[in-house]
């Protein structure tokens, strides 16, 4: 990597929301499971995928739509994406959607960063603490 | 012939040029191409016990690691430097000597047949090899620490199967813990110790490994690490720090030569070089080769059990179970088919193989159904009737070193075995007695025998230092150990020429019959390569 280049890394694992909420079973669909299967609630397990995009400067570099892991798709959605960028300052925008009921994006954050020659900013998700984070 | 093996072969001309030249600073005997496996033990145990003392000063706390490890190079460089340098450089060189054994076994085809086991056994320790050095590295934890760790990490993640991802662990300094350097030092100890269990498991299937390389070797590779440890001391580079991203830095391209690679490629080429590589070592020894020679069968009522062929195979295809004459502790060789090389190393360690036998038709005890001793016995008579005089030349050779069909002369008579180790000593004398003014013995060179031991049984054997020994006494121009690899026919058509001319210069000085064998002074037999 050139010498006045710093790093942007995104990485983050995530546990999207519930494609779909549960749901109360009718009578009928009771009575057409087996005896031992007949939960009054039907939740499926399936999670919504994680979209995340990310502009510098206004123009858009990363656009990734990161599937649950898992066999049925009830993991989390992993990301990993390194970039070099001109050190100095620049503008970041990032948007994350992690419910696929809801168009748009629920999480959002900007920030206007100053990054030294060599150095790495990390941008993660952390529901705990509030979302995105950079640092 | 098709264009990969005539490719192959003149790959295989090349190797031996570059091994044979060692021959004259080294010695036939000290030539470290002929000793790559047995290199490997040594730098490996020299790895282990510098090793020791490093863990004993390692402290796996994140603050502690790089602390603890520069600590030795900067502080305690005449001791802990040294071994760190000695523990770096030995690892390099372990690597470095098991690839050339690997490309030297290939390139000679001793990956077939009975050899298949060895090779097998042999893939996965590069595995090991790589897992623990890779993960040494690790443990400095200076800025290529860091580098090498993030990149197996993304590398590993390649592979769909982490629920987490293993980078993750590198983001930043909160995400390091005191754990995973306790688990680096675990896999870096825990490994090692695999690859014991799997050197051993290499080795079992041949007699007499050797598993510790000649003295004057080991000590000189010794002195040249520790040379190389006091002149270039490795040290660490800056404290890895993963809010940066590290400088140039100076890689280790024994280990870590497949980092660059990715970052100039990608993951998804080093993993199918790894695979594809892995599976080409593991299918070579299946695919079609040279359908295997028949092995050696015994003979019960010539055998009585001695035990001989037994001591001398090289491959422990021998095992002695009760002779079936049912006298009270007398024993059989049996031959286990699976292991047999079919050398005939044991053909002329028996006994009962010697030509001065007075019956008619010679069986001996451990034959090869190809090759028996009986038809030995009368190609040498025929070959002796024809020669002319009494100035005629023996040579006995092998398939497997110079070819003895380039030379040439009224005055030879040849024979080239399976293996030189098939020579039964007894038929030197017999040659000689039977009327031959000398007898050549030749054969792969010293430490290069195509069966391991063939060369060092017979120098043994014909120096009355092994039974079955020569019990005849030639001179030394009467009897001549000349070893040559295949390629070197002229250089053993000048030993030839060199014998005729010294015998000749014999008779006329003596006009007493020099084949006597037994009138001659007591000398053990010379021994030379080619070169002299
Ligand atoms: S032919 Fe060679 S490998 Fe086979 S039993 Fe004899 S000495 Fe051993
Ligand atoms: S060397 Fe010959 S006699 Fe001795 S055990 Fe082997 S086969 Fe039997």
């Amino acid at each position: 990597m050139p010498a006045d280049q710093a790093l942007i890394k995104l990485s983050f694992s995530h546990e999207g929301k519930l494609v779909s909420a549960c749901r109360q079973r009718s009578a009928e669909e009771l009575a057409k499971l087996a005896p031992n299967m007949r939960a009054p609630m039907d939740c499926p397990r399936g999670r919504s995928p994680v979209t995340v995009e990310i502009d510098l400067d206004g123009t858009p570099v990363y656009r990734h739509v990161a599937k649950p892991s898992g066999l049925s798709e009830d993991g989390a959605s992993t990301v990993y994406h390194r970039f070099p960028v001109q050190s100095g300052e620049h503008r970041l925008a990032i948007r994350l959607n992690d419910d696929a009921r809801n168009a748009g994006f629920n999480y959002r954050r900007e920030e206007t960063v100053n990054l030294k020659p060599g150095k790495v900013l990390v941008i993660d998700f952390n529901q705990e603490t509030g979302g995105i984070t950079l640092q | 012939m098709s264009a990969s093996s005539s490719n192959l072969s003149s790959a295989l001309i090349a190797y031996q040029r570059i091994e044979h030249s060692f021959d004259s600073a080294f010695g036939a005997g000290l030539n470290p191409w002929r000793h790559l496996g047995a290199l490997g033990f040594l730098f490996f145990w020299i790895v282990a016990l510098t090793g020791l003392y490093l863990y004993v000063v390692l402290d796996t706390s994140v603050d502690g690691v790089y602390r603890s490890i520069n600590w030795l190079s900067r502080e305690q460089w005449y001791l802990g430097g040294v071994l760190r340098s000695l523990h770096r450089y030995a690892a390099d060189a372990f690597l470095l000597v098991t690839l050339l054994h690997l490309l030297r076994e290939f390139l000679l085809g001793r990956y077939t047949g009975f050899r298949h086991f060895s090779w097998l056994t042999g893939v996965p320790l590069l595995w090991f090899i790589y897992i623990s050095g890779v993960v040494g590295v690790w443990l400095r934890w200076d800025q290529l620490a860091q580098f090498s760790a993030a990149t197996t990490a993304e590398w590993l993640d390649w592979l769909p199967v982490f629920a987490t991802p293993l980078i993750r662990n590198y983001l930043s300094a909160n995400a390091v813990s005191d754990r995973l350097f306790s688990l680096f030092a675990f896999v870096h100890i825990g490994v090692p110790l695999l690859l014991i269990f799997g050197l051993w498991f290499h080795i079992q299937r041949i007699s007499r490994a050797e598993v510790f390389p000649p003295t004057a070797l080991s000590a000189g590779s010794l002195l040249a690490l520790l040379a190389l440890s006091l002149a270039l001391p490795v040290t660490s580079q800056a404290p890895a720090d993963l809010s940066l991203v590290p400088g140039l830095l100076p890689l280790d391209w024994f280990y870590l030569f497949w980092q660059p690679l990715m970052f100039a490629t990608s993951a998804g080429v080093v993993w199918a070089l790894v695979i594809g590589g892995s599976l080409l070592l593991f299918v070579l020894p299946v695919l079609p080769h040279a359908a295997a020679a028949p092995i050696a069968e015994v003979h019960p009522d010539n055998c009585n059990g001695c035990r001989r062929c037994f001591e001398d195979c090289p491959y422990a295809a021998i095992v002695m179970v009760p002779h079936p004459s049912g006298i009270a502790g007398r024993q059989l060789a049996q031959v286990i088919p699976d292991l047999c090389a079919s050398c005939g190393i044991c053909a002329g360690a028996c006994p009962s193989s010697t030509p001065f036998r007075s019956t008619a038709e010679l069986v001996t005890g451990i034959d090869m159904p190809q090759m028996p001793i009986g038809a030995l016995r009368q190609d040498v008579e025929r070959g002796l009737a024809q020669l002319e005089g009494r100035n005629g030349i023996v040579v006995f050779g092998c398939d497997q070193g110079a070819s003895l069909s380039r030379l040439v002369g009224e005055d030879l008579a040849r024979f080239s075995l399976i293996c030189t180790g098939m020579l039964p000593p007894s038929f030197v004398e017999y040659a000689l007695r039977g009327g031959a003014a000398g007898v050549l013995v030749t054969g792969c060179r010293e430490g290069g025998c195509a069966f391991r031991l063939g060369n060092r049984w017979t120098e043994e054997r014909l120096a009355g230092l092994r039974e079955p020994h020569l019990r005849a006494r030639p001179s030394r121009k009467a009897l001549r150990i000349a070893w040559a690899d295949r390629g070197e026919e002229a250089e053993l058509a000048d030993v030839v020429e060199d014998m005729r001319q010294a015998l000749a210069a014999e008779r006329l000085q003596n006009t007493e019959p020099i084949a006597d064998a037994t009138a001659d002074t007591i000398v053990s037999p010379a021994r030379t390569t080619a070169h002299g």
